[in-house]
């Protein structure tokens, strides 16, 4: 199944991949990364498609896409 | 199970200094996917700007040279004369070539330089705290213009890419946008074209990539892309423009 891994500590925090998950996936952490803003994380357990919809419009390359 | 995306080899593995959900970063990520994927990279010389991605010469890992503000074309301009041998390509932001260096991108396109530009365009000064443009918007609130551009005392937003098209000697012109992975896409078609004509000895080639500018458009990073969308692509509207 395809998945994503994110960057924790490259992310800023501008939340344009949660807006463009077309699966809903993608939400804000709860704890801080090493930044001091609160990253996002993926949902695992979720059936992410490897659309890389994410990954394309990610400003700070913090997603890699497997498939 | 493969890797389909990840980080480009010509671009370096260190975090930027851009605000969150600055359009820089889609910017530097395509270029430096365009080097990789045309297999130029100790080949090209990027010329950096003035502005917001002055130090992009501390995130592209392949040649970089830095000119004076807004005289990049013409510092491309020599580097290409001097070494036609090298794919030399600016990267300005509108403050640095659409203001303080009008002249010489105007004059490198009139000779029909073999070189290529990425215009970044996101309607204000960044670097410097937001003020106005020459390519803000009628309307548009900035640190200079605080109850909105207008016509009267500031002028009209300035068109450089209609303007540059309509010069005999430019080979390509076409402006993009970067609000959504699809519009992603296809700027990084449109600027690997640019490349390619300067690989193929076609003449000057300008992409115009408007940009998302969170923080000096004082709105959330999503809202900023619908802004592009909504608004700021019907003042410069999509598209080849030559």
């Amino acid at each position: 199944m395809p998945k994503i891994v994110i960057q924790k500590d490259r992310c800023k925090g501008c939340l344009l991949c949660i807006s463009f998950c077309p699966r809903g996936l993608i939400s804000v952490d709860k704890s801080l990364n090493k930044r001091g803003v609160r990253p996002v994380k993926v949902d695992t357990k979720g059936e992410c498609l490897g659309c890389a919809l994410c990954a394309l419009i990610c400003p700070d390359c913090c997603i890699e896409v497997f498939k | 199970m493969k890797k389909i995306f990840s980080y480009p080899k010509s671009l370096k593995n260190v975090p930027t200094h851009y605000c969150p959900g600055c359009g820089h970063g889609i910017a530097h990520r395509l270029v430096a996917e365009i080097v990789d994927e045309l297999g130029i990279r100790e080949k090209v010389i990027a010329v950096a700007p003035v502005g917001c991605a002055v130090v992009a010469y501390d995130y592209w890992d392949f040649d970089c040279c830095e000119a004076a503000h807004g005289r990049a074309a013409a510092v491309a301009t020599g580097i290409k004369r001097a070494r036609p041998g090298n794919i030399v390509f600016t990267y300005q932001g509108d403050g640095d070539l659409a203001a303080i260096g009008t002249n010489e991108t105007i004059h490198a396109a009139n000779r029909g330089e073999n070189i290529s530009i990425v215009f970044i365009n996101n309607a204000v000064y960044g670097m410097t705290g937001g003020q106005l443009a020459p390519t803000t918007l009628l309307g548009q609130k900035t640190a200079t213009t605080p109850e909105g551009r207008k016509a009267g005392s500031e002028g009209f937003p300035l068109k450089i890419s209609e303007m540059l098209a309509r010069l005999p000697a430019v080979k390509y012109i076409e402006r993009v946008s970067l609000h959504s992975p699809q519009e992603v896409i296809k700027a990084k078609k449109a600027i690997k074209q640019a490349f390619l004509n300067q690989v193929n000895n076609l003449g000057f080639s300008l992409v115009e990539v408007l940009s998302a500018c969170p923080t000096y458009w004082d709105m959330p990073a999503k809202n900023a892309l619908d802004w592009i969308r909504d608004v700021m692509s019907k003042e410069f509207p999509l598209g080849r423009i030559k």
